[in-house]
């Protein structure tokens, strides 16, 4: 196993070096540049050319990556351009907000998902199933920035929800860890915990409508797949009652693809992250990069698209290692 | 600083830690929290400002964004100011000032009894020490930065990296605690204006010199900036700084007391809400009290909510850029002459525009020393046009018109709305128009002012103070990429003017360039339009200024 993990880390080098060069050539090859947006509107040329120079943009590009190369493996990833913080300590500040918002998404999407799959499968054909697969349907198709200003603009004073950021502003909760739930219950400041909660609301019902639709209807595919099972037959004509088949025969047969498709969805949720975040200002990753994108903060861009490939990368060996733990037909060579 | 945090590097191994005993110390923790506190910050007194983007840092001197200014100007003070809700130059920090005859030497009077909120006294050597740091300032980056410095002054005492500019600035005398000399090694027009700019702000010199303000180090393609800068910054405004949290992207200031005004707010918290959909949510729930640039077609709706939209004086100009080394045709003049005759701006102003934005008839608004309400007129006259058009030999005339995408800006709320309005009127005099769309960040920029590949293009400016070479000798005092013509005869009367520094010599020899300006066309002004910002209805005393220069000293909120 330990040599399974040292090979998969070694192999993630390449990859990572490989993104790198990627990430850097990309960002270099668009038109603009930081110079103009650190300079603001009223750069002159002149101005810009001489920032370029000072910051050694003007360099051949390999050199560039090269200095790059070298500060990044002493874990200095430079400052923002927009906000002058070291970029490290960004990710680290607005990290808690997206693992709030995306344990959120999750737990709407499976705790919802599964269930109504479920019962999309069992009533087949009938009403709910109807409606479940138009819903779905819907919920794959709708754009999230297009369902988050929805939301904003006719549910958020209906129901006297905030429409930004994650905490009310002047709300003096105590900041111990940046989990904003997880602060207030430490310090019981129940109030701050139902701020936080109520700010999370209409972020993650945003967030958590596509995986919903997808786990609705991998769960409604795989219970109808197990209920013609021949064990579940077996199981019929043994004279199992209709609930224990259906509990302990086909649900639990039927979640393993469901399982499968809740790490992936994981996985696709810090996509929708950066749109949701944007339109109602939870700072969290996705809302630095989509203002990185925006003023094109070469630093901010190159750390958090390494870092999130990094990421992705340790994940899956995660994922691979713990198959071999949960199925022993699955060998990890 | 009342907001203690726990640094952020440690806080993700906390988590683990945290989680695991959250049940346990749930059942014994007490409350960090002052309640009463927390109270009166929620009912009272405190106003929450929505921001469009972050600040930078707070140290003026290296800022020239206005989002940062937003802040400094509630911190600190500069010399002079604009009067509230004009571009008008009235006294701030000094009460008096005056310059020499030949306008090389400023005597400002400065108020007594002022305090930094550091609780050290403002006087001239406060002055002094501010100018000489900002002249003798060391390092390419830190001079690289001092954008508003480089263009007022020109120059440091040892230019680095590739600033070249003589120095305008040549040294100051505390010559008692209450009046500074200035001393110029040339005189210019931009003064007195120019000591209303933001950058300018008077800081603490015990602030500067302990939290090391001229540490400018670059940190990949970036600069890192100061403890000053970031946490300490000190002014003798009516608030001082109290903290910035990233994580929340909120900047708040409390009341100061000791400095020039005094605040009637206790506190304003300035949020960052990038947004503009949500920052309209944002007020029409409570959870900000104001924020800038609502778009014009929100008005109506924010008046009916009970918001008060509060339009500002026009400081800004919209026009049509005319590339002459682009297309050939474009330097014969009757053919300038004839777009300016061919676009309907009265009606695209009334179209396109908020309330209050007016024709723009030349490159200055009308609030600025030096405009001329007689400079030559061009009314809309397609048939003109057309006939201008046809004694120049261009009646077929095709015009590559870039526009950008991706962006607003105080004087171009809507730029592809701008585009269709012009280019449709074009097309009527009988040129044919070549769309070409660029983002903003992303190209266009570059390709109007550095490579000059347009024929014609939309762009615009803000004024950065009151004085005409701000306008007319940016866009037109040299030879530029964005206009491709070279005009000695113009350039020479630009500088001239820039020149005649003191008195209404100034005012006519700018009044004389805008002349020149219009009898040349290099471009076509099409408008001054007025950009707002929006207040809940409980905000009182806020002044709209036209520099986008408030000052929430005034506000109360009932």
């Amino acid at each position: 196993m330990l040599r399974f993990i040292v090979r998969r880390l070694l192999q993630a080098i390449p990859t990572l070096l490989i993104l790198s060069i990627l990430v850097f050539a990309w960002l270099r090859a668009l038109p603009g540049g930081p110079a103009g947006a650190m300079l603001g509107d009223k750069a002159t040329p002149e101005k810009i050319a001489n920032l370029n120079h000072i910051l050694g943009l003007d360099q051949p590009i390999y050199l560039q990556y090269i200095k790059f190369l070298g500060r990044v493996l002493t874990g200095d990833f430079g400052n923002s351009l927009i906000s002058t913080q070291p970029v490290v300590q960004e990710v680290l500040d607005f990290l808690p907000a997206t693992i709030e918002l995306s344990f959120a998404a999750l737990f709407i999407a499976v705790g919802l998902g599964i269930p109504l799959g479920y019962l999309a499968a069992r009533f087949r054909g009938g009403i709910i199933d109807n409606l479940t697969i138009v819903v779905t349907l819907v919920g794959v198709a709708v754009p999230v920035f297009f369902l988050g200003y929805l939301l904003q603009n006719n549910l958020a004073e209906p129901l006297g929800l905030p429409s930004q950021g994650r905490l009310t502003t002047g709300l003096d909760a105590t900041d111990i860890t940046g989990f904003a739930i997880l602060d207030g219950i430490l310090t019981q400041e129940w109030d701050a915990v139902w701020d936080a909660i109520r700010h999370l609301i209409l972020p993650a019902i945003t967030l958590a409508t596509i995986p919903l639709a997808v786990i609705t209807r991998i769960t409604r595919a795989s219970v109808l797949d197990v209920m013609n099972e021949d064990f579940i037959r077996t199981a019929q004509s043994k004279g199992l009652a209709e609930q224990t088949i259906r509990g302990r025969h086909v649900l639990r047969n039927a979640l393993l693809p469901v399982a499968t498709t809740i790490g992936l969805q994981t996985g696709l949720l810090l996509g929708g992250a950066v749109l949701t975040e944007r339109v109602f200002t939870f700072r969290g990753l996705g809302f630095l990069l989509a203002e990185g994108i925006e003023r094109k903060d070469y630093p901010r861009l190159q750390a958090l698209i390494l870092l999130g490939a990094l990421v992705y990368v340790l994940v899956n060996m995660l994922v691979d290692v713990s198959y071999g733990l949960i199925d022993p037909r699955v060998r990890v060579r | 600083m009342l907001q203690l945090r726990v640094a952020r590097t440690r806080r993700i191994a906390l988590i683990g830690l945290a989680g695991a005993l959250a049940v346990s110390m749930s059942a014994c923790a007490e409350s960090k929290r002052d309640d009463n506190a927390a109270g009166g910050d929620k009912t009272g007194g405190t106003m929450v400002f929505g921001a469009t983007g972050n600040p930078k840092m707070f140290d003026p001197i290296f800022n020239d964004e206005g989002e940062t200014f937003r802040i400094t100007r509630q911190i600190y003070d500069t010399l002079l100011q604009n009067k509230p809700g004009t571009a008008d130059v009235v006294g701030s920090l000094a009460e008096k000032w005056e310059p020499s005859n030949d306008g090389k030497t400023w005597t400002f009077s400065l108020k007594k009894g002022v305090k930094f909120s550091d609780d050290t006294a403002f006087d001239a050597k406060a002055v002094c020490f501010n100018f000489d740091r900002w002249f003798n300032m060391k390092g390419a980056a830190a001079q690289s930065q001092m954008i508003y410095y480089g263009d007022v002054f020109e120059g440091f005492a040892k230019n680095e990296g590739d600033a070249t500019g003589a120095p305008v600035y040549k040294s100051c005398e505390a010559k008692d605690d209450s009046t500074a000399v200035i001393n110029l090694n040339k005189a210019k027009g931009a003064f007195p204006a120019a000591f209303t700019l933001p950058s300018f702000s008077i800081s603490s010199p015990t602030a500067l010199q302990k939290y090391n303000a001229d540490t400018v180090t670059q940190s990949g393609d970036s600069f890192s900036y100061s403890d000053y800068a970031n946490k300490f910054p000190t002014g003798t405004g009516p608030f001082k700084f109290e903290a910035w949290d990233q994580a929340k992207g909120e900047v708040s200031i409390v009341k100061s007391t000791g400095g020039t005004d005094t605040a009637k707010l206790d506190k304003l918290i300035f949020k960052v809400i990038p947004d503009e959909n949500a920052r309209k949510q944002a007020l029409k729930s409570g959870d900000i009290d104001g924020y800038d640039y609502p778009s014009p077609a929100d008005y109506a709706l924010l008046r009916n909510d009970g918001a008060q939209v509060l339009i500002r004086p026009s400081f800004n100009i919209l026009y049509l850029g005319i590339n002459q080394a682009n297309n050939p045709a474009l330097k014969d003049v009757r053919v300038r002459q004839a777009l300016a005759y061919g676009i309907n701006r009265e009606q695209f102003v009334k179209s396109k525009l908020a309330e209050g934005s007016e024709v723009a008839t030349e490159f200055v608004p009308k609030a600025i020393a030096g405009y001329n309400d007689q400079v030559p007129q061009f009314p809309y006259d397609p048939e003109k046009a057309k006939q201008l058009l046809a004694a120049a030999g261009a009646s077929n005339l095709t015009l590559n018109f870039y526009y950008p995408t991706e962006v607003t800006r105080p004087y171009m709320p809507n730029p592809a709305d701008t585009f269709t309005a012009i280019s449709e009127d074009l097309k009527k005099i009988g040129i044919k128009v070549e769309a070409i769309a660029k983002p903003w960040n992303g190209g266009y920029k570059d390709d109007v002012q550095k490579a000059g590949k347009q024929d014609v293009h939309l762009l615009g400016w803000t004024g950065d103070y009151n004085d005409a070479g701000n306008f007319v000798g940016t866009f037109f005092g040299r030879s530029k990429a964005e206009f491709g013509f070279d005009n000695p005869a113009l350039f020479s009367a630009i500088a001239a003017a820039d020149a005649a520094a003191v008195g209404d010599a100034h005012t006519k020899a700018y009044e004389e360039v805008n002349k020149q300006i219009m009898d040349y066309m290099p471009a076509v002004p099409i408008a001054y339009p007025t950009p707002a910002l929006v207040v809940g209805a409980k905000i009182k005393g806020v002044v709209a200024s036209p520099l986008t220069d408030e000052r929430f000293n005034t506000v109360t909120k009932g």
